[in-house]
């Protein structure tokens, strides 16, 4: 038995944090219903990236809807408002990420759909909460992390703020939003009682930072200082970072620098003997190592290194990742099938559960693809009272 | 707060280092008591790991930044009279976590297997670096090696940058989060089926599914993603996505019409890009708006995008952030009181439920600083 098996999903969230969560929650076995703008519907549906289309819609879209469900509503419309309330009466779950005032506005805040259905876990993801001078703006991921202080900690010293090149903001605050609504439905079953779970993208992105902005609170706010050079950790000594080789690229994690020059046969890194230059040396200690890894290929590196049980690796692209023994045994790849027919090849979920990974082929669903079969599961088809009607 | 979540429920921590731990100090913060089971004299080989040289107490800062809100109980699993005391909690816990490489907790006598001998209603949850099968299996479960063979070093950075991890532990905190959905899951099913369940993730898998995206998108069309060659925000977009220089700072620039964006800045020269070439073109067009940028300040700049309503935000760091009252009104910060009398200030849990913050004083414990207590509440007098 999947574990959220009978758990009902009502989803009014778009783009990429609240779906990623309903995805994941999807793979674990829950009925996630996606509620959709009649005629356009989430608007991930038209954002296009890197040109890549699948079948008019953006690859992506496919990615984070697949296993899901969707239902066309005009929320405007009388009619339709009162069926999505029908379906909230019961479900498990309610999740949107509109800015805040949108579901107020729409009939559909915590307080009126408590009154419908007083168990229900209504979880809402903000971008910056609902309070405070940010709390109109756009939850975009790149803008969160500008502001959050994210973008001093990757690249080099001297290159400007650098973003992290996935959404990492939105990803972070979708785990989060789904940790919260499954701890709110495991209380649920002890106290019979639902929650309102809420989360923003800018308290999860500082979440995430929580390591480095305890450092900052306690150590007289010294802002992080990334290396001059192959920066892998603003707060890590050298060798930490990733090196060019003569055919490819070397990853160091943390190392004893005389032994790295022994085994490296890096004679000029012998002198640094005491340990707390690791750290204040450090753009030194990279330099001579950067210059010294290009003498030879990254294998002939790593085959001195890894018997020593140095932490390093060879750095991978997808291209010669998917050929490695390494990810094949995982069985990451998934295809799922859209309605159309397409196959297309995306990731699973990637939790075991006794030993079981999840393979659900159902791709992304068309817009309101499942009206129909949710008004009957719901109860919502009109029957006429009589034949007298007809 | 007057419930939380978790409460009532037992979860075993056998995990060190930033993994396992980071997903125990959400069940803790959430409601559960969480009992990390240390080895006596060093304990989680994260109180040794520091960051800055920065120490409280007898452990490093971060040990306590990961671990607040735990009990600590020192057992040696290779003595059989501390192993049968470790039997006695597992007896009484709901959830256990341990992320050693495959083969330790079983050699000890604590697999899954064994573990549900004790409890049928155990919940398992196992972290590795690379699954348990494989010839990756015994490697080095380490953050930055992750990042390196997952293929996310290609989505930070320039083209012509070297491979580019992300400045953070991004593989051990979102694996901790699996393993944190998958635990809770599994609670969800145990009050419907009473059974226990075997949770299993790893930093691979993990890492894997955070780039999902651009996975897809490289299946779909069989070529690699590629940073753009100036100012890549993230290699899937068009121009204008990404982070400037102003005359005197940053502004973050995310999806905006081409037209609109040059309208709203006066930038005449990128008036001629239709939005069609936004991304075959975006070096190029990026180049124009990096120059053009670079003649205003940022607030100059940021006054006109938001007038139109444009997704552009300036970039600050901690220093200006934190006295920002969008920061100040999160309240995301909490001050805690070692055992030792020392405060640490830190972030809280970022999930709110009710309405409310969750705070939670308790600081991180003292290597064995609960047996006696544990022994007492937990295994009984008898055994003593």
């Amino acid at each position: 038995m999947k574990p959220l098996q009978d758990i009902i999903v009502v989803d009014f969230s778009q783009f990429l944090s609240g779906p990623s969560a309903g995805l994941r929650l999807a793979d674990m076995g829950a009925q996630v219903i996606k509620i959709e703008r009649t005629g356009v519907g989430d608007i991930c549906r038209q954002l296009y990236v890197s040109n890549v289309m699948i079948e008019g819609e953006s690859t992506i879209f496919h990615a984070i809807n697949r296993n899901k469900q969707s239902y066309a509503a005009d929320l405007k419309k009388e009619e339709d408002l009162e069926k999505v309330k029908q379906i909230i009466a019961r479900a498990d779950v309610l999740m949107h990420n509109f800015r805040p005032g949108v579901m107020e506005r729409l009939g559909l805040d915590y307080e009126t759909v408590k009154a419908i259905n007083p168990q229900i876990v209504y979880a809402e993801v903000s971008g910056y909460s609902n309070e405070g001078p940010w709390k109109d703006l756009p939850g975009q991921d790149l803008l969160l992390q500008a502001v959050s202080g994210l973008t001093w900690l990757s690249s080099n010293r001297s290159d400007n703020p650098t973003p992290m090149g996935v959404a990492v903001v939105d990803i972070l605050a979708g785990t989060h939003i789904a940790q919260g609504i499954l701890a709110a439905l495991f209380q649920r079953t002890i106290t019979n009682e639902g929650s309102l779970v809420q989360v923003s993208m800018l308290e999860s992105i500082l979440d995430f930072q929580f390591e480095v902005l305890t450092c900052f609170y306690n150590d007289g706010r010294e802002l992080p200082v990334r290396s001059e050079i192959n920066n892998g950790h603003a707060y890590l000594s050298a060798p930490y970072g990733i090196y060019k080789t003569a055919d490819g690229y070397l990853a160091l994690a943390m190392g004893n620098i005389t032994q790295l020059a022994t085994l490296l046969e890096c004679d000029p890194l012998q002198q640094f003997t005491n340990t707390a230059e690791w750290f204040v040396k450090r753009d030194e200690i990279k330099t001579i190592l950067a210059n010294h890894l290009t003498g030879r290929n990254t294998d002939a590196w790593l085959s001195v290194l890894e018997p020593a049980d140095i932490w390093c690796a060879k750095v991978l692209d997808y291209e010669t990742l998917i050929q490695e023994n390494g990810y094949q045994t995982l069985n990451m790849e998934l295809k799922v099938r859209t309605s159309n027919g397409l196959l297309i090849t995306t990731t699973r979920c990637p939790i075991r559960i006794d030993g079981e990974i999840f393979t659900s082929n159902i791709g992304a669903p068309l817009l309101g693809e499942h009206n129909v079969q949710i008004d009957e599961q719901f109860g919502l088809t009109k029957h006429p009272i009589s034949n007298y009607e007809m | 707060m007057s419930r939380l979540p978790l409460q009532g429920l037992l979860v075993l921590e056998f995990s060190q280092y930033l993994s396992g731990p980071s997903a125990g100090l959400r069940l803790a913060d959430l409601g559960a008591r969480v009992i990390k089971v240390e080895r006596p004299g060093t304990g989680d080989a994260g109180r040794r790991l520091s960051i800055k040289n920065l120490w409280t107490d007898d452990s490093s800062m971060l040990f306590h930044t990961i671990n607040r809100n735990k009990e600590s109980y020192t057992a040696d699993l290779k003595n059989p009279d501390d192993l049968a005391l470790v039997k006695k909690l597992i007896e009484k816990a709901d959830v256990l976590t341990h992320n050693f490489r495959p083969g330790i907790m079983e050699k000890v006598g604590l697999s899954y297997a064994e573990a549900v001998k004790l409890n049928p209603r155990i919940i398992y949850g196992a972290i590795s670096g690379y699954g348990t099968e494989g010839p990756w299996k015994h490697r080095p479960g380490q953050d930055l090696l992750l990042q390196s063979m997952s293929g996310l070093a290609y989505t930070t950075g320039n083209a012509k940058d070297n491979p580019m991890p992300f400045g953070l532990a991004i593989a051990d905190n979102l694996c901790g989060s699996q393993l944190v959905q998958g635990i809770l899951s599994a609670l969800i099913r145990r009050q419907k089926t009473g059974a226990g369940a075997l949770i299993e993730v790893s930093l691979l898998e993990s890492l894997l599914d955070f780039q999902f995206e651009l996975l897809t998108t490289y299946h779909s069309s069989g070529k690699l993603p590629k940073r753009s060659k100036v100012n890549n925000g993230n290699p899937l977009l068009s121009a204008p996505y990404g982070i400037y220089s102003t005359a005197d700072g940053h502004i973050a620039i995310a999806m905006v019409d081409l037209k609109q964006l040059a309208k709203a800045i006066h930038c005449n020269e990128m008036m001629g890009y239709d939005q069609k070439v936004a991304f075959s073109l975006r070096d190029e067009i990026k180049s124009v708006l990096a120059k053009h940028l670079l003649t205003q300040k940022s607030a100059y700049w940021l006054e006109k995008l938001h007038a139109k309503d444009l997704w552009a935000m300036e970039v600050l760091d901690w220093e200006r952030l934190t006295k920002h009252e969008a920061y100040s009104c999160l309240q995301m910060e909490q001050t805690i009181t070692t055992t030792h009398g020392k405060e640490i200030t830190t972030t809280r849990c970022p999930i709110r439920i009710n309405g409310e913050r969750i705070f939670s004083p308790k600081p991180a414990p003292q290597l064995g600083e609960h047996n006696e207590k544990i022994n007492k509440e937990l295994i009984g007098d008898k055994h003593f």
